[in-house]
């Protein structure tokens, strides 16, 4: 019944698969970044912690489009990081790669929190039996706190997932909004709602996105439950 | 084992300050909850930085604040039981088990993992997840753990304190077992005087972060007959048990005790409180109390309102008291004879 109200063009069906590339890459590339600052947050003896935590969080309370817009000072052309990558033949802003950033660091911060959480969750004399049987920090970092952990990096993980789904204000200033390119499902929705007659497709890729943002949502909760169960055994 | 020990650490409002040096292979620390115990394991075991003093084991330091040595906990070769065991969770019996071992060079690995399995009688639990493990079960998988990345002295946390009253004895022949069989030298942190007494030669009494005492089991528990009200606890080892009548007959040195308590094991552990001893200048004609003998005095000492009287049963030692009065009237001194009565149900198990 859905597909005979609504039929999608093309440049739809390649925004719905563009918007899953740029997620996935998005997401998995910040895991291990994502565990490793996180680890630091948690366990380092470091003096600037608070300092760190603030900025992985600032994303998270910064309107996307300043982000978008600092990305783009400092990516574009003139940018102290784009000319660099520009003289190794690398151009990242409007193109694909520039949503892929733009999701990272906008879904940084929910990546790290959920992670953070986990890692608070062991019990520190557990680190202090492996330290005492003879495991060197490394050793235990992964073979305690990964496996420990892993349960909340996929919940961070699928979280930044949804987030990076819905990216829309850094990712049209630093992608710009290309169909066929860098059009994710949120900016080919803002083209239809400024085209005549464009609320019926809008409207259509709205559900779409509804779908697979309470998808994402629902898996997560169950991955929480179980992770929560599994924390009183 | 030599361990040479002089810290300093403030916490807060907790100030530990101590200094001793043991050469026992089985160690005692006793003190109640807030003395300083978990404070000095966490420092032996460089969990925890002292503000001041040094640790040598065997002669190696392992920590000196005046010259700056840290040894990391990875590297000291101290190994610690924890008050509830701590297993990791994502993994298997036997992983946790081998867990240290691995980690263990080869030419320290001294003990051999089927050989500690049989002693912990750890075999029907291997491909057990630690999630179904009674807390019995745990605590001797965490010890099997810590075991088998042998160290050269384990600390061990209360480590009965998390099991149920019952069962909490249970554990102690396979302690005694495991350390008899593979001569590793241990610290034993207890509130729990018959757990001193059970396991440990040497005691290092602590309170408010002070060492107060270097002594003996068996004199700390003459010492603190003062202030129990339960009197001194005999802990005897009884043998070959059998059946009569409904009643246990267990054999103490070259005599029998009746018993209402019992079981299949040929070899149990029962205490006996001071109290429950009355003793006779003459044998009874009759009696209810199922257990006569014929004891020496071999001393008689104050103990606050009362007297301890200490008896020589065939070669075999028992802790009586009596008050002031009961001295005169059975005319008790040294050397003199008396007959030491006991009540078939005084005897409590412990394993």
């Amino acid at each position: 019944m859905f597909q005979a109200m609504i039929h999608f063009s093309p440049t739809d069906l390649q925004a719905m698969a563009l918007s899953a590339r740029v997620a996935f890459t998005a997401t998995l590339v910040s895991i291990p970044f994502g565990f490793a600052v996180s680890y630091v947050l948690v366990f380092s003896p470091l003096p600037g912690k608070t300092l760190l935590n603030g900025l992985v969080s600032l994303p998270l309370v910064l309107p996307p489009v300043v982000v978008g817009y600092l990305l783009l000072l400092s990516l574009g052309n003139h940018g102290w990081l784009g000319e660099w990558l520009a003289d190794m033949g690398i151009h990242i802003i409007f193109t694909w790669k520039a949503a892929v950033i733009a999701s990272m660091v906008i879904g940084f911060p929910l990546l790290v929190r959920s992670i953070s959480i986990g890692m608070e969750d062991i019990d520190d004399r557990l680190i202090q039996a492996s330290c005492t049987l003879g495991a060197r920090w490394y050793d235990t970092l992964f073979t305690v706190i990964l496996p420990l952990s892993a349960r909340a990096i996929v919940a961070g993980a699928t979280l930044m997932f949804a987030r990076s789904l819905g990216e829309f204000g850094a990712t049209i200033v630093l992608a710009g909004n290309i169909p066929g390119v860098t059009q994710t499902i949120p900016l080919a929705i803002f083209d239809y709602t400024s085209t005549p007659g464009g609320d019926r497709m809008a409207l259509g890729l709205c559900l779409v996105s509804i779908g697979l943002a309470l998808t994402v949502l629902v898996f997560n909760e169950g991955l929480i439950k179980r992770f929560r169960r599994g924390a009183h055994r | 084992m030599t361990l040479e020990v002089s810290l300093e650490k403030q916490l807060g409002d907790f100030a530990f300050a101590s200094e001793f040096s043991v050469q026992s292979r089985r160690v005692g620390v006793f003190g109640p909850s807030g003395s300083g115990k978990s404070t000095l394991m966490h420092m032996l075991a460089g969990l925890l930085k002292p503000d001041r003093g040094f640790i040598r084991l065997d002669g190696e330091t392992l920590f000196d604040g005046s010259s700056k040595v840290n040894r990391s906990s990875e590297k000291r070769r101290v190994g610690v039981v924890f008050q509830h065991a701590h297993l990791f969770p994502h993994m298997g019996v036997w992983r946790n088990l081998l867990y240290g071992y691995k980690r263990t060079p080869k030419q320290q690995r001294r003990v051999d993992p089927q050989s500690l399995v049989e002693v912990l009688n750890l075999g029907p639990l291997l491909d057990r997840g630690t999630g179904t493990l009674s807390g019995g079960e745990r605590q001797r998988v965490a010890l099997g753990r810590t075991v088998l990345s042998c160290p050269r002295l384990i600390l061990m946390d209360e480590p009965l304190n998390g099991l149920d009253e019952g069962l909490k004895y249970q554990i102690i022949p396979y302690l005694k077992k495991v350390f008899a069989e593979f001569e590793i030298p241990f610290m034993f942190i207890s509130h729990s005087l018959n757990e001193m007494r059970l396991m440990t030669d040497q005691v290092l009494e602590f309170a408010d972060g002070r060492l107060c005492a270097q002594t003996s089991a068996h004199r700390l528990a003459l010492h603190r007959m003062e202030t129990s009200q339960t009197g001194y606890m005999n802990l005897l080892e009884l043998r070959d048990p059998r059946p009569q009548n409904g009643l246990f007959v267990y054999r103490w040195g070259n005599q029998d005790f009746i018993l209402t308590a019992g079981g299949e094991a040929p070899v149990g552990m029962f205490e006996l409180s001071s109290r429950e001893i009355t003793l006779f200048k003459k044998h009874p004609e009759a009696t209810s109390a199922r257990n006569l003998l014929h004891c020496k005095v071999k001393k008689v000492f104050d103990v606050g309102n009362r007297v301890g009287v200490e008896l020589d049963c065939n070669g075999q030692h028992l802790v009586s008291q009596v008050v002031h009065d009961a001295v005169r009237d059975l005319g008790l001194q040294v050397g003199g004879e008396i007959i030491a009565v006991i009540k078939a149900s005084a005897f409590r198990r412990l394993y």
